[in-house]
């Protein structure tokens, strides 16, 4: 159940994220959340950069210093290999989380 | 732009915090942009962009948490701020390592002997799988030669066997002579081993063909350096051992020194060979045990199951040799102590001199731990704020955990540092010159790994005891309060039960090294049957000069006749076997009228000696009845014997045994003509032993010691007497030395443990004194208000002292009555190295509860002077 809690969802969204965007910077990734999730959700800044760290070093992700359009620096991060399995893992594994829930609440 | 000017300050510390700041940076500046293009002002646009960001410094600890790499540089940042906090107190930082350089270094010394004898594998090529096979009746080492060959050709546990035992020799190459020792070896020793020589050849199984067949010798590599200069050719020349000509065939590589941790012999020569006319007959002899065997495991053979194997072997030999076999085992035992002979001396006095290191080192960690206790108190407003701003505890405890460490690393390394410098002096020492008696003591990497865990280990073990301060600290409670006062006492308990038990410890150790020294003061007063005191020793082996055992006694007459021609020299005498040497043989003696001589119908086991007539006044021995032995007891008389008094009484009650007779398992009956005192013959804790002595005339030994009694000094007398013993025959080559100086070899564990308990109890008492001192000066400097405003109430001095100094001296002493307490048991222990160490000595009693009443003394002084000084007019002005 551990790999089910609230940072694992974080780490789905944002791996979710970068497959479907291809490579984005920590704000990008914030709000590409909150606009697709038609601002259901919205990413808590501070907690989201220790997840990008901690994604990276377990080589996940891949970084890369780039300038924006707006001609700003700004670091982009992009799925790596590893990242597109942990992906899957991870959609499985909220699919099941999903359905658990959902049998609890029909049940109740 | 101040705040985010001060996040970016904040994060200047690695180039991958600058990183993670650069990025964080990023973000808020577009979140920003974005604010203002929405249509907020510049400022409102900072404040939402910062506050949906959220508490900065959790990010970043969670950041730098997240990454792998910042771990190490936070590491790094906590070992430079335990470095400046250690420099800032100077006092703490000496006072911790001189304690942890004794403590560690103690340990170091101990353990580096401990692995040089008892864990370090041969110093050969290939060590895995060689046991020596002793018999399981503890004591009984050695074998016979043919149950050797009878277990290396019918085993099938074992690669290879090979046996070998250690001899002294003369060696004379040119006109040179030295008394040499040597390993005698089978053909096989080498290659089993895997020794390549450094020069030449060494011999093979395949040059035994039966015995002398092999007269060849491999030079140790010492040898050949110092007596040979290096020279390649003396490999194919002829040296005389004994005066028989063997070949030297080659030298042995530098670092190979037989199969013993500590003997070094000067050369090696094949079994089969024989120096001397008797050597050989101990081949086909099953009675003899006088080798040692050394196995090579086959590869998946268990140490038990060989040993099974080869028991199976010795039953089959006991049914096969019942006379001489009968009792025949095998037992596989670690390698390299003469057979297992200082296996289990070795392993108990180690092992106990081990324990007591460890417990210096105990005691030195608890000294540590109040005085880091103490200093935490201190710091405890320090520790308050930090935690009051954010700091986690566990991140507190952590810094403090890194100061402790730290300290003990250091403290680790110099300690090794000294110790490796003292096991070289001590590796370079030969305690017995006569001897080739050496041990490599320099420490090696399990030395290194060892004093690496302990030096972490007691840098956890006392790091960790303010763990309950920091943990239970109430950081407002703290820094509402002035100072760190009231805390100062609740954590008195934890300090109060360190300090008993460093006050236990130094006790223990002190006792130990008191009844160790009274033991050794009293085993040099011991009777032992002769008077040392100006008497010099020239010892030889005749055989070395080529004399047989028959032709000896001519030779040794002459010997006495022209020593007692030196003017200063009061009397003369010649033993084979020193007693309390390191040799002397006993033997089973039976009542007149035996007729079974199994060993089950004898009287009592005996010593037996052979001495030339004079001996017993030289030596000092004094005859109680009787007479001494003349040269007209010889081969043409009838055999006679002088016995002590154990013998007698033990044989004969209270008739005197003058005239009355024995017999021997050769079935000879002798007459006793003489009674002589009762002496110690083998070691100092023996309990009487009978013993008996034999004329030379009748006796014939070629082992020669020359007891010399004179009114000049050894080194007066020696010259002479190596002038007069050169000229009666240049080729023999002689030892001499003080008679005192030769016991030195039987003295030695007894002053090896006293030295050494010696060694710990002052070590131990520096720390309690130390532990006392800090303890009391600490109480007395918390309390010092609080006395002044006492004296200014009108408090006598001596009230003072006794609230400031009663607790100190109250567990000074309970902990020295538990150590006292703790040490009488101990010495049961210690009576078994060390001859009559018993606590039960009102000296010793006596001298310890003086020493620690001094060391109270010494500790609680300054203190005390500290209070009787305090003025309470200056004090409270202070405030």
């Amino acid at each position: 159940m551990s790999r089910n809690d609230l940072q694992g969802s974080l780490d789905l969204l944002v791996l979710k994220t970068l497959s479907q965007m291809g490579e984005l910077h920590g704000y990008g990734v914030v709000l590409h959340i909150q606009r697709a999730s038609d601002e259901l959700l919205s990413v808590e800044e501070g907690s989201l950069y220790p997840a990008l760290h901690r994604m990276e070093q377990s080589g996940w992700i891949r970084s890369e210093w780039k300038v924006t359009e707006t001609n700003r620096e700004a670091r982009y991060y992009r799925l790596t290999g590893a990242g597109h399995k942990e992906l899957l893992k991870a959609e499985k594994s909220f699919e099941r989380l999903v359905k658990g829930i959902r049998a609890v609440l029909r049940y109740a | 732009m101040s705040i985010l000017c001060r996040i970016v300050n904040s994060f200047h510390r690695s180039k991958v915090e600058q990183e993670i700041d650069r990025e964080l940076k990023s973000h808020l500046e577009m979140r920003i942009a974005d604010n203002v293009a929405a249509g907020m002002s510049a400022a409102e646009a900072r404040r939402d962009a910062l506050i949906r960001f959220g508490n900065r410094s959790l990010i970043r600890e969670a950041v730098t948490a997240a990454d792998a790499q910042l771990t190490f540089d936070e590491l790094w940042h906590e070992v430079r701020y335990a470095v400046r906090q250690l420099r800032r107190s100077p006092t703490f930082t000496t006072t911790a390592l001189i304690t942890l350089i004794v403590g560690i270094g103690t340990n170091v010394i101990v353990f580096s002997v401990l692995n040089a004898l008892l864990l370090r594998p041969l110093d050969v090529p290939e060590p895995t799988g060689l046991y020596n096979v002793v018999h399981q009746t503890l004591g009984y080492d050695n074998q016979s030669y043919p149950d050797f060959v009878d277990f290396q050709t019918k085993n099938s546990t074992f690669t290879d066997m090979a046996a070998y035992r250690l001899q002294d020799a003369g060696l004379t190459a040119g006109n040179a002579a030295y008394k040499c020792w040597y390993y005698r070896v089978s053909g096989n020793y080498f290659d089993m081993l895997g020794v390549q020589p450094e020069y030449g050849r060494v011999f093979h199984a395949t040059d035994e063909r039966g015995p002398n067949s092999a007269p060849y010798i491999v030079l140790s590599h010492g040898l050949w350096v110092s007596d040979f200069d290096s020279d390649p050719r003396i490999i194919g020349t002829t040296v005389h051992i004994n005066k028989h000509p063997f070949t030297v065939i080659g030298i042995a590589p530098s670092g190979f020194h037989g199969t013993d941790v500590f003997i070094w012999p000067d050369f090696w020569m094949p079994m089969v060979d024989s120096p001397d006319d008797e050597g050989a007959g101990f081949l086909s002899n099953r009675a003899m045990h006088n080798i040692w065997i050394l196995g090579k495991l086959k590869p998946g053979v268990s140490p038990p199951q060989a040993a099974e194997n080869l028991n199976t072997i010795a039953r089959e030999l006991a049914r096969q040799y019942p006379a001489t076999d009968d009792d025949l085992s095998a037992r596989l035992v670690k390698p390299g102590l003469m057979g297992d002979m200082f296996g289990d001396p070795a392993r108990s006095f180690l092992g106990g001199i081990m324990v007591l290191a460890l417990l210096v080192l105990l005691a030195a960690c608890a000294n540590l731990a109040s005085l880091f206790a103490a200093r935490t108190a201190d710091r405890s407003r320090e520790l308050a704020i930090r935690l009051a701003i954010g700091s986690s505890r566990w991140h507190v405890l952590r810094q403090l955990l890194a100061e402790a460490v730290l300290i003990s690393l250091l403290g680790g390394v110099l300690g090794t540092i000294f110790s490796a410098a003292l096991l070289g002096s001590l590796t370079r020492w030969q305690p017995f010159p006569e001897f080739p008696i050496h041990v490599a003591l320099s420490p090696d990497a399990t030395v290194y790994f060892v004093a690496l865990l302990l030096s972490v280990g007691s840098g956890i073990l006392w790091g960790l005891v303010p763990m309950r301060q920091v943990w239970t600290t109430d950081s407002m409670q703290i820094m509402k309060s002035s100072a760190a006062g009231t805390m100062v006492f609740r954590r008195f308990a934890l300090r109060d039960l360190l300090l008993f038990i460093q006050i236990t410890l130094c006790t223990l150790l002190v006792t130990s090294s008191f009844v160790a020294l009274r033991g050794m003061q009293r085993s040099l007063r011991a009777p032992l049957g002769f008077q040392p005191q100006s008497v010099v020793l020239a010892q030889t082996d005749l055989h070395m000069g080529g004399y047989s055992d028959n032709s000896s006694t001519r030779i040794q007459n002459r010997m006495l006749q022209e020593v007692s021609g030196i003017p200063s020299v009061t009397a003369v005498g010649i033993i084979n076997e020193t007693p309390l040497g390191t040799g002397g043989s006993s033997t089973r003696v039976y009542r007149l009228g035996t007729t079974d001589f199994r060993s089950s119908n004898s009287a009592f086991g005996a010593k037996y000696f052979s001495i030339s007539p004079g001996y017993l006044k030289a030596a000092g021995t004094h005859l109680l009845t009787g007479r001494d032995f003349t040269w007209y007891d010889d081969a043409n008389t009838p055999k006679v014997a002088i016995i002590n008094d154990s013998f007698a009484r033990a044989m004969f009650g209270k008739t005197s045994a003058l005239g009355l007779r024995f017999v021997m398992a050769d079935k000879v009956s002798y007459e006793i003509v003489g009674v002589v005192e009762n002496g110690k013959y083998d070691s100092l804790t023996e309990s009487p032993w009978a013993a008996m002595f034999f004329p030379l005339g009748q006796n014939p030994d070629s082992d020669t010691s020359l007891v010399v009694r004179s009114q000049l000094s050894p080194g007066e007398i020696v010259p002479e007497l190596r002038q007069v013993l050169t000229e009666i025959d240049p080729s023999l080559p002689f030892t001499f030395h003080s008679w005192p100086d030769a016991l030195a070899f039987v003295l030695f564990p007894a002053r090896v443990a006293t030295a050494t308990l010696g060694v710990m109890g002052f070590l131990a008492a520096m720390l309690a004194v130390t532990g006392v001192f800090g303890i009391a000066m600490y109480s007395v400097s918390k309390r010092i208000k609080e006395f002044g405003i006492r004296v200014a109430l009108g408090a006598q001095p001596v009230q003072l002292m006794r609230s400031a100094l009663s607790r100190p001296l109250t567990l000074l002493l309970c902990g020295s009555a538990a150590g006292l307490l703790l040490g009488a048991i101990a010495s049961k222990l210690l009576a078994q190295i060390v001859y009559q160490a018993t606590s039960r000595d009102p000296l010793v009693f006596g001298a310890v509860i003086a020493t620690m009443a001094i060391l109270g003394l010494l500790a609680t002084w300054i203190p005390a002077h500290r209070v009787l000084r305090t003025q309470p007019a200056g004090l409270l002005r202070e405030e």
